[in-house]
């Protein structure tokens, strides 16, 4: 699986660490990093986290 | 359209009345729960769901063109049928059939609730309507008429309602250069109710700060002008010169077209702890029109306009409906969603997660200091039931430490 995040539209928000800490962390200054090919098994907390990004940020390809 | 899906062979259909974030959410949920039958999703704005909170902010300002806004769909809904353009103006349950406004009868195995609200308007004297200056912010379209106006040189602007709304299109518009604009509310403090006192204080400062004016402990008595809006005569007798206002006083629940069929829509559709309504299976309610009893705090039935609950309450409802029309039991625990909103003015943000609105007679500070950044703890019998942070970016963060705790707590009871 391939996760994409529009940095350019990410605020920051974390939303994203609760739903798939796995995937997605806030660094010591508050902003995102993230895997960027995860396991397929972490697909359920990816999309989830892609659903609850409040900048819609997150994109799922394949 | 004239097929009747309920007595013929196959899995049927699933009519969703309205197409913006819950009634997509809904899609998508049924399709997650197992559903693959039919899914038509009828809603009566020209385009496909999008983000409505850049409205007030991003688009506002002109940082975002639509298709920014768009949701990007999920494969699983690639063969969902959209009506778009097109309300739903009746219903009859029992008999499992919805009318769309061009007199097509639809009929459904499973009917998702999706119509959301619009925009409460003042209803007092004065111009009104299209041209009149006056405004809402909940549509695209509402979004950018709004902005075609606030970028005139030397426009006064008027905000009714110092809610969510009314305080992000303060600073969007401050932040687009805007010199004259007031706020207007009949509390003495902005977002009062929702945030209660200290951090209303600290808000009210840093838009003072920032040269938003309020008048509060006011109401509007009417507009003056003939075709256009000139000014806002408050209820203390003042007038409020103005070229442009904004009215952002609540909402009202789009359920008009559910009229008839014996349930409860005093605000909004009321619904079980399964989002199911009126006692109907079969039909089931997501996102701010659903009244819904949140079984993590008293039980009380309550609509939530944060942005957050059309995917909580699509999920939940989704597998209510999809275990119905499946003929499965559905053994899910009550729903009892975390409630979590932001809000984004000038350079500051709000974080909250839980339910602070049922604190607010208890605030306490767990870190930091109002005139900066501030984390405030809400608390009802003793019990910590939201928090809130203010400030900087990364600072709002810190209210993340306390989104565990409110998840591990048992259920309020009352």
């Amino acid at each position: 699986m391939k996760v994409v995040v529009d940095m350019n539209k990410c605020q920051d928000h974390g939303q994203c660490v609760f739903s798939a800490p796995d995937v997605f962390q806030l660094d010591d200054t508050g902003r995102l990093a993230y895997v960027s090919e995860p396991d397929d098994a972490l697909r359920d907390e990816v999309e989830e986290a892609a659903d609850v990004c409040p900048l819609q940020a997150i994109r799922i390809e394949a | 359209m004239t097929a009747t899906p309920h007595d013929s062979p196959g899995p049927g259909r699933v009519v969703v009345a309205g197409a913006s974030m819950g009634g997509l959410r809904a899609a998508e949920q049924l399709r997650a729960a197992g559903w693959t039958g039919a899914i038509t999703v009828v809603g009566d704005e020209p385009h496909m769901p999008y983000n409505r909170p850049p409205l007030s902010k991003d688009v506002l300002a002109g940082a975002a063109p639509f298709e920014s806004l768009a949701f990007t769909p999920r494969a699983s809904t690639a063969d969902v049928e959209w009506r778009l353009g097109t309300s739903v103006t009746a219903a009859r349950l029992a008999e499992r059939v919805v009318v769309l406004d061009d007199g097509t009868e639809l009929p459904f195995d499973g009917l998702v609730v999706a119509t959301g609200m619009r925009p409460r308007r003042l209803r007092c004297a004065g111009p009104a309507g299209p041209g009149s200056g006056r405004h809402t912010v909940r549509t695209l379209a509402d979004a950018q008429a709004l902005r075609d106006e606030l970028t005139r040189p030397g426009v006064r602007v008027v905000v009714v309602g110092a809610g969510f709304i009314g305080c992000e299109v303060a600073a969007t518009a401050k932040g687009l250069g805007v010199a004259d604009i007031t706020v207007v509310d009949p509390e003495p403090l902005p977002m009062l109710r929702p945030l209660g006192e200290l951090l209303a204080r600290s808000l009210h400062r840093r838009h003072e700060e920032r040269g938003v004016r309020f008048a509060l402990g006011v109401g509007v008595a009417r507009f003056e002008g003939e075709d256009r809006v000139t000014g806002v005569v408050l209820s203390d007798g003042s007038v409020l010169p103005a070229d442009v206002v904004v009215e952002s006083v609540g909402s009202i629940a789009n359920t008009e077209w559910l009229d008839g069929n014996g349930l409860d829509l005093t605000d909004g559709v009321l619904t079980d702890e399964h989002l199911r309504v009126g006692g109907h299976l079969h039909v089931v309610a997501v996102g701010d029109v659903a009244r819904f009893p949140n079984a993590r705090y008293d039980g009380v039935p309550r609509r939530v306009e944060h942005w957050s609950i059309p995917t909580d309450t699509a999920k939940h409802a989704a597998k209510t409906l999809v275990a119905h029309l499946a003929g499965t039991q559905a053994k899910a625990e009550p729903f009892a969603p975390l409630p979590t909103f932001w809000s984004d003015q000038h350079e500051f943000r709000l974080q909250s997660f839980g339910a602070p609105a049922l604190g607010t007679a208890d605030v306490r500070v767990l870190d930091g200091d109002p005139e900066g950044d501030v984390l405030v703890g809400y608390h009802a019998d003793d019990r910590l039931v939201g928090v809130v942070a203010l400030g900087g970016r990364a600072a709002t963060t810190g209210a993340a430490r306390y989104r565990a705790q409110l998840l591990a707590q048992p259920a309020l009871t009352s």
